[in-house]
């Protein structure tokens, strides 16, 4: 029934992604909507596909009702599959009792069942927050000539940077020798991406130890990768070239999608050899109005632009009204910006209503100043939301309080 | 009350040769994204039927590669789903004889599986049907009456070539059909047109069909319709809502362009509340507007790169508009590719297509210039 696969992925998606605020309020974070047609974890999803790897366990826990929806049955990735194809792994009840997702490591540990019923020679280990295009065959392909234990794929980094990262110490063969988690003096510029390649059978052993030591965070880059160096084991760094984004913070968020903007984008969605997939919608194809103006700026089916759209990514099924002005932002699906409404280096969150004349976020901000508005909420006619802002129920709230 | 549906693909292919020559009617390009037989498989997956045969007969690979497996209008089913049913060429056959130009004879010619429909009613359709319309209710209607024969119909103007091209029907103050005028020449004016969308019970169907082989008929309007009309309880259902009606080049291109300069249109063929149209998912990425470009009053489907000028014109997937291109009144099909300094101006361009740097092409309101598939310009 179960056939032998070489390799199984297993991707976890069940952090809430907290610094994304209201956006992760009742979606988590791989679910969030991305680049106009896509959800976060498409990209992960594609990238295994498009690697040969159609295996995969998704482990849920924070949230999981848009992103269970969202995977379904697999099928718009085709991972619909008679003998493997796409698990959502949700934490369970046994007869120990049940027990949460405690970390990343225990993550995998409660799952090992899964991995056994494929006897996989490799286990890929992915997080569901990054939006990178990458073939994970090469990696493996590494990962077996080099002999290696443990392969981990790692980011050339600005030294500057290196310090908010996890580094690897490596030897001119790419072999680590030593891991810092986000070192203030950092002696490389190798980030981990956090997607590692493991021998299954170390990598069973060295989660069943983990679990048994009761001071371990259940944390692969905290205890399980630590261990395994202090073993000895032979780990190497795998060097990816190209773009790869942690978007979990507000800002990062709004980078990625505006680095998808330009004629010679950061980073290229539309790519025949390496397609994203994702769900999708019924929706009638977008109409571009006589009064509108659009330019720099992705589109996509449903919406409706009457209005000024500059630098911004849309998602589907927005309506922008006559005389209102988008700039440097990302809207959500669903959303209605109503007339002469002004938003500038915004976020809003999908199904939000916009009233008419209202003024979202500030011209010429930073990343670090995107307003940002959650779903679903209906922002009256005049309102003035500044740079920055964090506006949910609440916030609305306590605003109309004062 | 279970309900098969039979759509005809190839039935009208000669009323737009230009867009036919190379597949059926019911794979022709419309709306951006879709073709013509996703509003027909829209209409019936909405009003819950799940039993769809699809008659086919020449010209069939793009229907075929279109509808995959039926998944994307939730028809890839174990019980039922969507049955494409080629023509049935048995040894010794020519290919004449076994060629049928009418609904009838593509019926007759499907015989064994209409002999296997479960179902107590059989709703009919041909593809040429721009609309979004409530099947549950023309089939109520026809339940409610105990009719054996209900046609749907929509009162409206024609000129004397859209009424050359369809079927006229006319019927009492209770709806009764009183007569058919198939293809009428030199009729102008307003009138009952048939949108090809029949209903029936399947006893009866099976009945016509076994009539139609015994005595050879080959038509269901002049054969069973007319012919007994006076004893028969045969029904119009007068549908009111919005309608595309296609016979011609210039009708597409007219029915297309009321696509983005009439809301109504645009609304009731997309924004119906619980009735979605379907089509083949493409994963297109989302259309990309440059610094470059300039676009009004225009219809987009995902998957494009626009940096040049566009107006009132309705683009496919994975169009690209270059640099000092401009683009006006046109229907470019999918993955038509335009270099840098082009002029369109009234042109329906087919799959494929390129046009180099610097052409100037135009037609007019009447008479659009049509560019075959694959052609480089």
């Amino acid at each position: 029934m179960y056939k032998k696969k070489e390799c199984v992925a297993m991707l976890l998606a069940g952090g809430q992604g907290s610094r994304l605020y209201t956006l992760t309020e009742q979606t988590a974070k791989p679910a969030v909507q991305f680049g106009g047609k896509y959800r976060i974890i498409d990209f992960p999803m594609s990238n295994c596909v498009n690697s040969g790897i159609y295996t995969v366990g998704v482990l849920t826990q924070y949230q999981p009702l848009v992103l269970n929806e969202y995977i379904g049955n697999g099928e718009p990735w085709d991972l619909d599959r008679v003998a493997s194809g796409v698990r959502v792994l949700p934490p369970y009840q046994g007869s120990n009792g049940a027990d949460w997702y405690k970390g990343t490591a225990n993550a995998i540990y409660q799952n090992l069942n899964f991995i056994d019923r494929y006897d996989p020679d490799y286990v890929l280990v992915l997080s569901g927050d990054h939006i990178y295009k990458m073939d994970y065959s090469l990696m493996l392909k590494q990962h077996k000539e080099t002999g290696a234990d443990c392969t981990i794929a790692v980011l050339d980094v600005p030294l500057d940077q290196a310090s908010r990262f996890g580094i690897m110490n490596t030897d001119e063969e790419n072999r680590i020798l030593e891991f810092e988690e986000k070192p203030p003096h950092p002696k490389s510029t190798k980030a981990s991406m956090g997607i590692y390649i493991f021998n299954r059978a170390l990598l069973t052993e060295y989660l069943i130890r983990d679990e048994a030591d009761p001071n371990s965070s259940k944390d692969f880059g905290k205890n399980v990768i630590p261990a395994m160096l202090n073993d000895g084991r032979r780990m190497f760094a795998y060097a990816f070239e190209g773009y790869w984004k942690d978007v979990g913070t507000i800002g990062s968020l709004w980078e990625a999608n505006m680095d998808l903007l330009g004629s010679d984008p950061a980073f290229r969605l539309h790519d025949p050899e390496w397609r994203i997939y994702f769900r999708n919608n019924a929706e009638p194809p977008h109409l571009i109005g006589d009064f509108a103006r659009v330019t720099n700026s992705l589109i996509t089916e449903g919406c409706e632009i009457q209005g000024v759209v500059e630098n911004c990514v849309l998602s589907s099924g927005v309506k922008v009204a006559r005389g209102a002005y988008v700039k440097d932002s990302v809207i959500m699906s669903g959303v209605t910006i109503g007339e002469g409404a002004t938003v500038n280096y915004s976020i809003i969150d999908s199904d939000t209503e916009i009233g008419a004349g209202s003024v979202i976020g500030r011209t010429k901000s930073t990343p670090e100043n995107i307003a940002l508005v959650g779903s679903g909420l209906s922002i009256a006619p005049g309102t003035d939301i500044p740079g920055g802002a964090m506006v949910n129920a609440k916030y609305l709230a306590e605003k109309a309080h004062k | 009350m279970a309900v098969t549906g039979i759509i005809f693909s190839n039935i009208h292919d000669n009323n737009i040769p230009e867009l036919t020559r190379l597949r059926t009617i019911a794979s022709v390009p419309f709306g951006c994204r879709y073709r013509f037989i996703d509003f027909t498989l829209s209409n019936m997956v909405n009003a819950n039927i799940f039993n769809i045969d699809v008659i086919t007969q020449s010209n069939y690979q793009s229907l075929m590669d279109h509808l995959g497996s039926g998944k994307d209008w939730d028809l890839a089913r174990h019980s039922g789903g969507i049955k494409i049913l080629p023509p049935n060429i048995m040894a010794g056959d020519s290919a004449r004889r076994t060629s049928s130009t009418t609904r009838l004879e593509a019926l007759k010619s499907v015989y064994n599986s209409i002999v296997k429909i479960k179902d107590e009613y059989v709703v009919m359709s041909d593809c040429d049907v721009i609309c979004n319309v409530n099947f549950k209710a023309i089939i109520e209607d026809h339940i409610k009456n105990k009719a054996d024969i209900t046609v749907a119909v929509k009162t409206m103007p024609l000129t004397d070539e859209q009424a050359a091209a369809n079927v006229l029907f006319y019927s009492d103050e209770n709806g009764r059909i009183t007569d058919v005028h198939p293809y009428p020449k030199n009729f102008c004016g307003e009138a009952d047109v048939s949108l090809n969308i029949v209903v029936m019970r399947t006893d009866y169907l099976l009945q016509m069909v076994q009539d139609a082989i015994a005595h050879d008929y080959n038509s269901m309007t002049r054969d069973f319709i007319n012919r007994y009309k006076d004893t028969k309880n045969f029904r119009v259902y007068k549908y009111d809502g919005y309608f595309a009606c296609v016979s011609s080049l210039a009708d597409y291109f007219r029915c297309s362009m009321e696509q983005i300069n009439d809301e109504y249109a645009r609304k009731s063929l997309f924004d119906v509340p619980n009735r979605p149209v379907y089509t083949k998912v493409r994963n297109s990425t989302p259309t990309y507007y440059s610094d470059t470009s300039s676009v009004k009053n225009s219809m987009i489907a995902d998957g494009c790169v626009i940096e040049g000028t566009v107006e009132n014109s309705i683009l496919f997937r994975g169009v690209k508009v270059g640099r000092n291109c401009t683009v006006k009144n046109c229907i470019l099909m999918q993955d038509t590719i335009t270099g840098e300094n082009v002029f369109l101006n009234y042109v329906i361009s087919d799959k494929n297509v390129i046009i180099r740097d610097g052409r100037m092409l135009s037609g007019c309101d009447a008479q659009p210039y049509y560019i075959e598939k694959g052609k480089m310009i």
